[in-house]
């Protein structure tokens, strides 16, 4: 037993700096992307998240440019890319993710140049990589307290606004009509979720950060309609992805002889998708109320639902 | 009234269908011959879709049979019978002409490219002209209002020629005016072209003047029978299991529950906004 | 910038905006530009652990791409397809990302599979990126109708006989088979802006479908033929000015249509006589 144990957890791993570094940071990722994300998948945005996480691209990669540390970089790109989107009315019209995917695409394309101007003048290999799929060990412990914060104020937020964005979810009119304030709410909400998705842009990386976003909410309300309860859940599965991922990941460096690790948001995003996958395997009885529909269901998109598929 | 009715096109014979543990509809059995104007009326939720879908072919009934022309029902499919849907949710922006969804009436189930010729264009013309719409003819599906949209939608479904004709809720949600048209639209499709026609609704009262029979849905059961025969107070309190009063004012049917309503509010009353003074 | 180097170049780029140009239409006229999103990922997974094991990108990327799309299909229709979809995406993603690291020269490897490369048509792409494209527009051209029916109408398609899941499928398909071949041109990432964007535009820009599929390929085409050029003479990413382009076309589209919006005058009510 101690020798099963011995390699599974090998040597160094709870005594190494950028693994605990790694633990802290994921963890407070994995909580507020879990947390948001429910919100986000109860609203049907999960096109918006993946949205913003492609502009998070585009700010990481301005960072670089000009020799920035990333997270502002994601941050306030993603923030800009929701006050775009907020503009071309993603919320409050169906058939909008169009114009959002196309405007926000041209965003890419400027990620595509910073890159590659940025690639032209520095001699740091491997950026694009990094920015785009996550530096989870190399975090500068510099900026983790305000990764923390960051984490801890979008908490904050969803937590004061979440039975207001649930009402607007079910219907923007009813919550109008009992004097929310709709669209100051939404643009709460973006602000939160730009905010998770730099996060996690930070740990596994831009184009990946959609998974411990959407991966774990989505889990979690096949499991449970309750909103309080699927977020912490959310959380929690989240939380343990992200460990599992950061242990997997250290003792690749011992599994390859050439001494290199695998990606860690590799691990992080399959286990994601394991665990939603699993949850089709535990309910094999429920496939009939209402689950599943032989049209196809364009549906999906445009009215939110509070229920899970 | 439509007139003489002729062969029989559809026939159901104690239709049952079981959805998720629930007895939807049980013996269910009605006749719908060409040239007749058939109303399937009942309260929201008594299985009229269900029906319609049986009768297409893409719902199986747990009992009973479908005949079409005396022989049973085929998969699903065939130009014997056209549909019409409930409100389509058509985004404003679909690149589609009233005039190309009508196109697609014509062999829109077919593999390949159409290829465009005068021919084709005619019977767009004239199926469009049948139907009132050939005033929007060039706009977009999408931005036309709900009344239009059923008139296209009657146009495509009718182009292929069937002998049957099903509508789900096609006056739901349309203004009077509009109501009117289409009921005048399909009867004389009805008249003139001897299609069955088989409409779906929960308010009887803009159909009245055109049935020539009635099936009446409630509480999974169905009466079927010349209008005057089946909307009676006995008849549909049978069906509904409580007292239900039929009353007739200036020529509209009110159907009111009694005092032991046990079910949801009825929305068949509505007969009240009458314009012109019927029958 | 038109030597017998960079002919590979335009050619395969003109039979990528062609087939990026149709597929597109399709996929906003049901809805599914997020698909667009997620399947070229998987091709990008495919092209990576092509590279690994050293076989022709091409089958790589057409091998992932149709997982991809499959996997879309199958769970797209027991669960949320916006859910399904997202997640498929970033699985794919991760697994390129996998494939990538375990290579000796992931960094340009990487980047050109993401964003493009005009640089990177070799002759030995070239010629599968043709076959598909013949396979593609054959395919579509085949099912058109029914397809079409399927996506603008899917009630009336099923009450007659078309079979909308079988049509999903189709569809899904080809657009696996169109990512395939987009993806070494544009890249992964600037696939979407070039399917979604032209179509997007040409529904706003004429309301016949077949006209629209023919704006949406000339669209797509004018955005590769600016991009090439500027690319090859700035060196600045093709991907960069393709997603530039298109959302330009599309904001210009946009445009067109509230225009168009203003100027019409209301319709006049039919007179109930016109119908008895």
């Amino acid at each position: 037993m101690g020798g099963l144990l011995h390699y599974i957890v090998e040597p160094g791993l709870l005594s190494s700096g950028p693994v605990r570094t790694a633990v802290l940071v994921g963890t407070v990722v994995a909580v507020t992307s879990g947390v948001v994300g429910v919100l986000t998948v109860i609203r049907s945005q999960s096109f918006a998240g993946h949205s913003l996480a492609d502009v998070a691209t585009t700010g990481g990669a301005g960072a670089f440019l000009i020799g920035v540390s990333q997270f502002w970089g994601f941050l306030i790109a993603g923030i800009a890319g929701a006050a775009v989107m907020e503009l071309i009315g993603v919320q409050r019209r169906r058939g909008r993710d169009v114009a959002t995917g196309v405007v926000l695409g041209a965003a890419l394309g400027a990620a595509a140049l910073f890159l590659y101007l940025g690639t032209q003048t520095s001699s740091t290999t491997g950026a694009s990589f990094t920015i785009l799929f996550g530096s989870m060990f190399v975090i500068s412990p510099d900026t983790v307290p305000a990764l923390i914060a960051s984490g801890l104020l979008a908490l904050v937020v969803v937590a004061v606004l979440s039975r207001v964005l649930l009402l607007t979810a079910l219907s923007p009119e009813i919550a109008a009509a009992r004097g929310v304030r709709v669209r100051a709410v939404g643009v709460a909400y973006l602000v939160a979720l730009a905010v998770a998705v730099a996060l996690s842009a930070v740990v596994i990386g831009a184009v990946l950060s959609t998974a411990l976003l959407i991966g774990p909410a989505a889990t979690s309300l096949r499991v449970t309609k309750r909103p309080g309860l699927a977020m912490a859940a959310a959380a929690l599965t989240g939380t343990a992805a992200t460990w599992l991922g950061i242990l997997l990941a250290y003792d690749s460096y011992y599994w390859t002889s050439g001494g290199r690790g695998l990606p860690v948001s590799f691990f992080v995003v399959a286990l994601v998708v394991l665990g939603y996958l699993l949850t089709y395997a535990r309910l094999p009885r429920r496939g009939r109320t209402g689950r599943g529909q032989a049209a196809r269901a364009p549906e999906n998109q445009e009215a939110p639902e509070c229920s899970p598929a | 009234m439509t007139g003489q009715a002729g062969h029989e096109l559809l026939q159901l014979e104690g239709i049952g269908v079981r959805l998720g543990g629930r007895q939807i509809l049980r013996d269910v059995s009605f006749t719908v011959k060409a040239g007749e104007f058939t109303g399937l009326i009942g309260p929201n939720g008594a299985g009229k879709t269900t029906l319609l879908k049986v009768i297409l072919g893409l719902q199986a009934p747990t009992s009973g049979r479908v005949l079409l022309n005396g022989r049973p029902r085929p998969r699903r499919g065939g130009r014997l019978i056209g549909y019409v849907p409930q409100k389509l949710a058509i985004d404003p922006d679909m690149p589609l002409r009233a005039r190309d969804v009508v196109a697609l009436g014509i062999d829109g189930n077919r593999l390949g490219f159409p290829l465009p010729s005068a021919a084709r264009r005619d019977l767009v013309t004239e199926a469009l002209l049948a139907v009132g719409a050939e005033a929007y003819a060039g706009a977009r599906v999408g931005e036309l209002s709900g009344g239009e949209q059923q008139r296209v939608m009657i146009a495509h479904a009718v182009i292929s020629r069937p002998r049957l004709l099903l509508l789900d809720e096609p006056l739901a949600n349309l203004d009077l005016r509009s109501e009117q048209g289409i009921v005048a639209v399909l009867a004389r499709l009805a008249r003139e072209q001897r299609i069955g026609i088989l409409v779906s609704a929960h308010d009887m009262n803009p159909l009245m003047r055109e049935t020539d029979t009635v099936v009446y849905v409630a509480g999974g059961r169905a009466a079927a029978g010349r209008t005057d025969e089946v909307i009676r107070s006995e008849v549909l309190t049978a069906l509904y299991g409580s007292h239900v009063d039929v009353l007739h004012v200036h020529g509209r049917v009110l159907v009111v529950a009694g005092e032991e309503a046990d079910q949801a509010h009825h929305p068949v009353e509505a007969g009240l906004a009458a314009t012109d003074g019927g029958s | 910038m038109f030597s017998s180097l960079m002919m590979n170049t335009w050619i395969a780029a003109s039979i990528v905006a062609v087939i990026a140009g149709v597929t597109g239409f399709f996929a906003v006229l049901r809805g599914q530009s997020f698909a667009a999103h997620a399947i070229p990922n998987g091709a990008f997974a495919g092209a990576a652990g092509a590279g690994l094991l050293g076989l022709n990108v091409i089958w790589g990327l057409a091998a992932f791409a149709l997982a991809g799309a499959l996997g879309i299909g199958a769970l797209g229709r027991r669960a949320r397809q916006d859910v399904v979809t997202a997640l498929v995406l970033v699985l794919m993603l991760g697994t390129g990302a996998l494939f990538l690291s375990l290579s000796t020269e992931y960094a340009e490897v990487t980047y050109s599979l993401l964003f493009g490369e005009v640089f990177g048509v070799s002759p030995n792409v070239l010629v599968p990126i043709a076959a598909l494209g013949a396979i593609s527009v054959a395919a579509l051209t085949v099912v058109y109708r029914p397809l079409l029916l399927a996506s603008a109408l899917p009630e009336v398609a099923d009450a007659r006989g078309v079979s909308t899941r079988r049509m999903e499928l189709c569809f899904l398909i080809v657009m696996a088979l169109a990512a395939s071949m987009t993806v070494p041109v544009v890249g992964a990432l600037l696939m979407f802006a070039l399917m979604i964007g032209p179509a997007a535009a040409a529904r706003s820009f004429t309301r016949r479908p077949g006209y629209a599929i023919a704006v949406a390929t000339g669209i797509a085409l004018v955005t590769v033929w600016a991009g090439i050029a500027l690319s090859y003479r700035t060196n600045w990413p093709l991907g960069f000015y393709v997603g530039v382009i298109a959302a330009g076309f599309f904001l210009l589209g946009q445009a067109w249509a509230a225009v168009r919006r203003r100027g019409s005058a209301p319709r006049p009510v039919p007179a109930l006589s016109a119908v008895q």
